[in-house]
């Protein structure tokens, strides 16, 4: 099987290090910021909010606010926020896990 | 020339190109058919997702829910877009670490049962069929709309198109041809949405047209159609007239959905290492995100139109006075005009509409919103060779999602339940053909489905989101995790996600659907929402089981601890 190889790493070492759980989490305090912001702009301004901002025209001069966060701002923002989590572990993935040392 | 033509020279084309592509990327070696040995570029992955995941419905079918729900229908721009950042940040990264070929791999390895890995399997050949049929069904109506071919032969044409891809070269081949497939998908559906906002709203951006003053009214775009609906009594466009708890249930299921989604999941093995999972996520949903944020615009456009069509300066018109692209539809049946009254206007109006004493208005106008997209080009009145294109698009939205799913299939049955299970002994050329053959039989009966399609494709779509929102998206997030999550505890939580999605499902839409109504609905939640409260029951019910049995082995601990962490470069 040619791709079964990639995924293992039979000479990683069997412990989990300090650096290890300082990795993950960083990771989970990350993701903890994104699902806010992801979940804010949806379900938030969105959704439940929606109403309530219906008499601000923004960003458009003739969008309702909550209407376009439902329909244009949201996918905007969730495209900004897997750019960033990429960008943010990606540059985790160097600090901790370059030139091989752990 | 004539639109049939413009259509047949466009489709052929871009047929002709996925047979090319088809016959250079052949699989030898199951680790290429099932994930195009691992070897695809983030950036090609990016599109190759974008267009597995918009299906017939996003092209053709979703502007115009849209168009006829207004604010409501953005619960699916949201849910299925908002799955990707679910999908990026709790999920593909970490199943490309793990590194096998199937969903159902990582829940039988990682909850170490075979019980585990078929329900799993039987989960993924339920959804990806259900979904399947639609698609062949789209692929049937662009034909005879267009081409007026019947739908069997426009069928039997797809069927013929998807097996040279799927079969000869499996995820290889259907990888690259969806590469292609995203490009003519997006250039059929910006094209006429340019045009369209820019003799609408003057813009050539449709993002920004639908959002700017109309041109020569002294008011904006949006607070006209309001106008409108307000005059002709249908509910405001940009105000949700719902249950915000439904609506937020609703986004939720289809999220979760989507991230849940085998076939999409899959396509986050192919690419080499972990921080590729990442960056073609965020191309998946840039990619994406272009047509989803351009079809609301395109929906005002479409609703603008169709209603100073038929009321022109405060008065519906006459029948007669209507234009071709009206008369072309009422043809196929998809518009209908019963002229109650007898006066030979068209009067369209909304549940609230009242004439000058008070009286109601009786509507006299019915449109299927799947014509929408279809006919904007018509309606817009641009060039023959546009409307084309646009066929050729809702093609290739319709097989590559095809494909992808057909591909779930053929795995499934292959690996997961040959080599995993039945007979373990297989080698991988007889693994290969076996998925050959599955891809090949999955196909036909796909065919089948989309020549006769089972009458309830629409409900069994809500199912396949519920049920990958009450299954597999909580038993993946939890595997990864929570370290000490077990086999007793995710099997329970998996099953009574499914039992209560499904049950909720099956009781209001075909035991019961007159009592389908949100004073019944369980915390006026409806069927399409409710995948959101199976997946609470399933995280709650894994939570207690697992509390009450032993923990995973240690070898199960060890592997969740190295999926958590990348490669080594």
């Amino acid at each position: 099987m040619a791709a079964e190889s990639k995924g293992d790493q039979p000479d990683d070492q069997q412990n989990v290090s300090e650096d290890h759980r300082l990795y993950w989490r960083k990771n989970l305090q990350l993701i903890a910021i994104l699902l806010f912001i992801w979940a804010f702009v949806s379900f938030g301004l969105g959704l439940a909010f929606a109403d309530s901002l219906h008499g601000i025209l923004a960003p458009l001069p003739g969008t309702p606010l909550g209407f376009w966060f439902a329909q244009q701002g949201s996918i905007f923002t969730f495209v900004i926020l897997i750019w960033v989590y990429a960008w943010r572990m990606n540059k985790l993935d160097d600090e901790y896990f370059s030139n091989g040392d752990e | 020339m004539e639109i049939q033509q413009w259509t047949a020279i466009l489709v052929g084309a871009s047929f002709l190109l996925y047979i090319v592509i088809a016959l250079k990327s052949r699989a030898n070696s199951t680790g290429e058919f099932y994930v195009a040995g691992g070897h695809v570029p983030p950036l090609a992955n990016g599109m190759a997702t974008a267009a597995d995941w918009m299906s017939a419905a996003s092209f053709i079918s979703m502007a115009g829910l849209i168009s006829f729900s207004g604010f409501d229908g953005s619960v699916y721009l949201m849910g299925w877009t908002g799955g990707y950042v679910l999908l990026a940040l709790l999920l593909a990264p970490y199943l490309r670490k793990f590194g096998k070929f199937t969903v159902p791999d990582f829940i039988g390895e990682r909850y170490y049962s075979q019980t585990a890995r078929v329900v799993a399997v039987v989960c993924a050949i339920f959804v990806s069929f259900t979904y399947v049929a639609g698609q062949m069904r789209g692929v049937g109506l662009v034909f005879s709309r267009f081409l007026e071919v019947d739908i069997t032969s426009g069928v039997m044409i797809g069927m013929a198109i998807v097996f040279m891809y799927a079969v000869l070269g499996g995820m290889k081949g259907i990888t690259y041809t969806q590469v292609a497939q995203y490009c003519v998908l997006i250039f059929a559906f910006m094209v006429p949405a340019i045009f369209i906002s820019i003799h609408v709203a003057d813009w050539a951006i449709p993002q920004i047209g639908f959002g700017m003053d109309s041109p020569g009214q002294g008011t904006s775009l949006l607070q006209r159609l309001n106008g409108l609906h307000e005059e002709l009594g249908f509910s405001s466009y940009t105000r949700g007239g719902g249950n915000t708890l439904n609506l937020i249930a609703i986004t939720f299921a289809l999220m979760a959905g989507t991230a849940g989604l085998p076939h999409v999941i899959i396509r986050f093995y192919t690419v080499p290492r972990v921080r590729d999972a990442r960056t073609s996520a965020g191309w998946a949903l840039l990619f994406i995100a272009i047509l989803y944020t351009t079809a609301p615009a395109v929906a005002v456009f479409a609703r603008t139109n169709l209603i100073d069509t038929v009321y022109t300066e405060g008065q519906f018109q006459s029948h007669e006075s209507m234009p071709e692209w009206f008369k072309a539809w009422e043809g196929t049946g998809l518009i209908r005009h019963e002229d109650h009254n007898g006066d030979g206007l068209v009067q369209y109006v909304g549940a609230a509409a009242v004439d000058g004493e008070g009286q109601p208005i009786r509507n006299e106008l019915t449109i299927d919103r799947d014509i929408m997209v279809l006919a904007n080009p018509e309606i817009a009145g641009l060039p023959n060779w546009v409307i084309g294109l646009v066929a050729a698009g809702g093609l290739a939205a319709a097989l590559s999602t095809a494909a992808g799913l057909l591909l779930v299939v053929s795995t499934s049955f292959s690996h997961d339940l040959l080599r995993k299970w039945l007979k373990p002994d297989l080698s991988d050329r007889q693994e290969l053909m076996a998925a050959r053959i599955a891809a090949g039989v999955a196909v036909c009966f796909a065919g089948y489905l989309g020549i006769n399609p089972p009458g309830f494709v629409g409900e069994v779509v809500a199912f396949a989101f519920g049920l990958a929102a009450a299954s597999f998206f909580p038993a993946i997030f939890m595997g990864i995790f929570t370290k000490r999550m077990n086999r007793e505890g995710a099997i329970a939580g998996m099953v009574v996600g499914l039992v209560f999605t499904a049950g909720y499902i099956v009781y209001f839409r075909f035991l019961h659907p007159e009592l389908d109504n949100p004073e019944n609905w369980w915390w006026g939640i409806s069927p399409k929402g409710i995948g959101s409260v199976g997946m609470c029951f399933n995280f709650m019910v894994a939570g207690i089981v697992r509390s009450l049995t032993a923990d995973p082995p240690d070898e199960v601990v060890e592997m969740v601890e190295q999926i958590r962490i990348p490669e080594k470069p």
